[in-house]
């Protein structure tokens, strides 16, 4: 009699506890309507591009009554852990970003799904951007922006200092030069800020006419000679010219942080820096495209919407995707927030783009676009990174020449990551 | 079996059967499916379905040994393995020390005890994010009190979480700070449990304070002090959260200070794209702790005394 009653209150607490997870399938699909989830890490909640976001989602309903849209925004940092799991388990989202680097493992693990002739209308498309979430002859996604990097330059500085402003043409000796000038002002004044990180690194690599892979991207050549030199260069900033600080002298402040305090010259980051930089700089600044050593080389990065392999809607997912990334409606939308470059080649757009300021020299943000180098990607992208950026900290650190530490890092390489 | 246990089983399984049922869904299996990863080049990435077909996807992606050959052959692995062993040395004779203290002070009749008590195991209720977030201000080389204090006596602190050298004393300073209360905790228990009669004896026969705590107190706790230097050398194995939160992620601390054997696998398995890798990674992690702790079980009839 009691076990009967145990065994009864058992199974209603199992049935308690168990059927909630049971229901979620249930509230889809009524009358027709389809919803749509969408879960991004650019365009975070609290910020322009975060609003700019709602009301280009709001367009697309406006637009295709029958279809709603889900937003979810996720903080970079703990965004691609989500992801794997959510890929993993059958539940990405029907619409996610990715980013360029994470594209190729995404990719090739069959997680996407073919969105080629789900687009309509390309044309307006800027074509490196398209064709670089094409992986093995499909397209597997729509760049939703891209962006580069370009010197930022503290003008009041260069004013203090008698120096002329940095220009298209200079070169990293010019940077050098100019940096030393800035330091003579004042004590606690710095004249560059440029990190020997994986991403300056194969920049700087391509600045002195070298590069981390072959052309076919077959094989590593990352101890080329001219990769060594780049990386001794470039950590001699902080080294040897001691014109960069280092973490000691930084003291936990980031790079923007020192810029925006008027205490740095020139800092080599983002165009995504720009809005922060509007509201938060008390002093004049513009900028130039990057320097080079023996040639220009200027980064590319790009976000794009892919659509999941499970989404059981792929055509209405594809039909948000193309609209987010690359309509009118929305690429205005996102020059107005000033959320890095619209992948889109319509005049008005990119005139709208040019119009606002600082920086005056706005234009070297597309000048900049004819010196894109791609960075080396690979299936393995992240350990690939975390290897190469462990051998640049330790030539920064002075516990390995950059020859030892490039050749040690062209054999781990070889070893551990297939191309 | 007698009739008795058999009816007691039948009375206590309705009882038991929720948590049995959380511990076969969320321990057992999945123990038993990293055990079969382990075997593995599954990426972690691709979709796998439990249900259709498990055993058939673990043989297409069959490598036999090879991840863990791969790992030993690696030297990031031993590079793990030291800083691990590194933090064990630097934290389990000071937590040891700190926790007994902690425990004398809380046992000692005195009227604040209670305040002790709750003063000591604040930490180990606060959530291992929230806490390393409280020690990264207190630790940061300008802003932070730590080093601020230092500068009023004349010494310039280090960088400690962005310095290399200082990196991992700092994880070990926070990971006292967090689990010392729970330890004197278990060592309380103990010395509550010893008899007052020997103190008393002792001091009739005229024992000194230090005599009667090396004579009586230590041999007599000797058992919890086992207990306790196990467990926290089993979780000193297992450090992470501390590591993920105070240094550096992306680098493992400054020039991989703080590259520790579980930061590795979740390294390997959610950022890298290797779970099979990670899951041969965390099997070694096991066989490690095990091999560690029956050393320590052997060591034990040396110094332990069991006869309260």
């Amino acid at each position: 009699m009691k076990t009967t009653r145990n065994i009864l209150s058992l199974a209603l607490f199992l049935i308690l506890v168990l059927l909630p997870a049971f229901s979620a399938g249930t509230k889809e699909a009524a009358q027709g309507t389809v919803t749509l989830k969408l879960e991004q890490f650019s365009g975070s909640e609290a910020t322009l591009s975060g609003e700019a976001l709602r009301g280009m989602i709001a367009e697309f309903e406006k637009q295709n009554p029958t279809i709603k849209v889900e937003l979810q925004t996720i903080g970079y940092d703990d965004y691609f852990t989500q992801l794997q799991s959510k890929v993993v388990g059958g539940n990405a989202a029907d619409v996610f970003e990715l980013n360029y680097e994470n594209f190729v493992a995404y990719a090739s693990e069959g997680a996407l799904a073919d969105v080629t002739g789900k687009l309509g209308d390309t044309s307006g498309f800027n074509k490196t951007a398209l064709d670089a979430f094409n992986y093995q002859g499909v397209q597997y996604g729509v760049p939703n922006s891209f962006s580069n990097v370009v010197l930022f330059y503290n003008k009041a500085l260069f004013d203090q200092a008698n120096l002329a402003y940095p220009t298209s043409d200079w070169t990293w000796k010019d940077v050098e030069v100019a940096s030393k000038k800035i330091m003579s002002l004042e004590k606690n004044i710095w004249g560059f800020y440029r990190p020997l990180s994986f991403h300056e690194f194969y920049k700087g690599a391509a600045q002195n006419g070298g590069s981390l892979m072959n052309a076919e991207r077959t094989a590593f050549t990352v101890n080329l000679p001219q990769n060594i030199e780049a990386a001794s260069l470039m950590a001699g900033w902080q080294n040897d010219s001691k014109i960069m600080p280092t973490d000691a002298d930084m003291a936990g402040m980031g790079d923007w942080d020192l810029f925006k305090s008027g205490r740095l010259g020139m800092l080599v980051t983002g165009i995504w820096a720009f809005g922060d930089f509007t509201a938060n700089c008390p002093f004049d600044w513009d900028i130039a495209i990057e320097p080079g050593n023996v040639q220009k080389a200027t980064h590319f990065f790009s976000n794009s919407y892919v659509v999941s392999e499970t989404s059981k809607h792929p055509a209405e997912a594809a039909k948000l995707a193309v609209f987010l990334a690359g309509s009118k409606e929305a690429t205005k939308l996102r020059v107005e927030a000033s959320w890095e470059l619209p992948p889109v080649t319509y005049p008005e757009i990119i005139d709208s783009y040019l119009s606002i300021t600082p920086p005056e020299n706005r234009e070297a943000v597309f000048a900049s676009l004819d010196y894109l180098v791609t960075p080396p990607v690979s299936i393995q992208q992240a350990e690939m990174q975390a290897i190469i950026q462990s051998y640049l900290g330790q030539i920064v650190s002075g516990k390995m020449s950059a020859k030892a530490a490039l050749d040690a890092c062209q054999k781990e390489l070889e070893a551990k990551i297939s191309l | 079996m007698s009739i008795q246990g058999r009816r007691g089983i039948r009375v206590a399984l309705p009882y038991l059967l929720p948590s049995l049922l959380g511990a076969l869904l969320f321990a057992i299996l999945p123990i038993i499916i990293s055990l079969l990863l382990s075997v593995t080049n599954w990426s972690g990435m691709s979709r796998v379905r439990l249900t259709d077909g498990f055993l058939k996807f673990v043989a297409e992606h069959f490598v036999g040994l090879e991840n863990s050959k791969a790992i030993l052959s690696d030297g990031e692995f031993w590079r793990a393995l030291s800083h691990n062993l590194y933090f064990i040395i630097l934290y389990l004779p000071l937590m040891l020390a700190l926790s007994m203290t902690a425990a004398l002070i809380i046992n000692a009749p005195n009227r604040g005890a209670n305040v002790y008590r709750v003063v000591y195991y604040l930490p180990v209720l606060t959530s291992w994010v929230a806490g390393s977030l409280i020690w990264k201000w207190l630790l940061s080389p300008v802003y932070g009190p730590i080093n601020n204090a230092l500068a009023i006596i004349g010494i310039e602190g280090p960088l400690w979480l962005q310095s290399e050298v200082w990196a991992m004393p700092s994880i070990v300073l926070a990971s006292i700070w967090k689990d010392m209360g729970f330890y004197a905790m278990i060592l309380l228990g103990g010395l509550k449990s010893i008899n007052t009669e020997y103190y008393e004896a002792a001091r009739i026969d005229g024992a000194s304070k230090p005599q009667m705590f090396a004579r009586i107190t230590l041999p007599l706790l000797s058992s919890v002090l086992f207990y306790v230097s196990m467990l926290s050398m089993i979780n000193a194995f297992q450090l992470f959260p501390q590591v993920m939160v105070m240094t550096k992620e992306g680098n493992a601390g400054p020039n991989g200070a703080t590259m520790v054997m579980v930061e590795r696998i979740y390294k390997y398995a959610f950022r890298y794209g290797k779970m099979g890798y990670a899951a041969a990674y965390s099997w070694i992690l096991f066989v490690i702790i095990m091999a560690f702790t029956y050393i320590q079980k052997r060591g034990e009839r040396r110094w332990v005394n069991y006869d309260v």
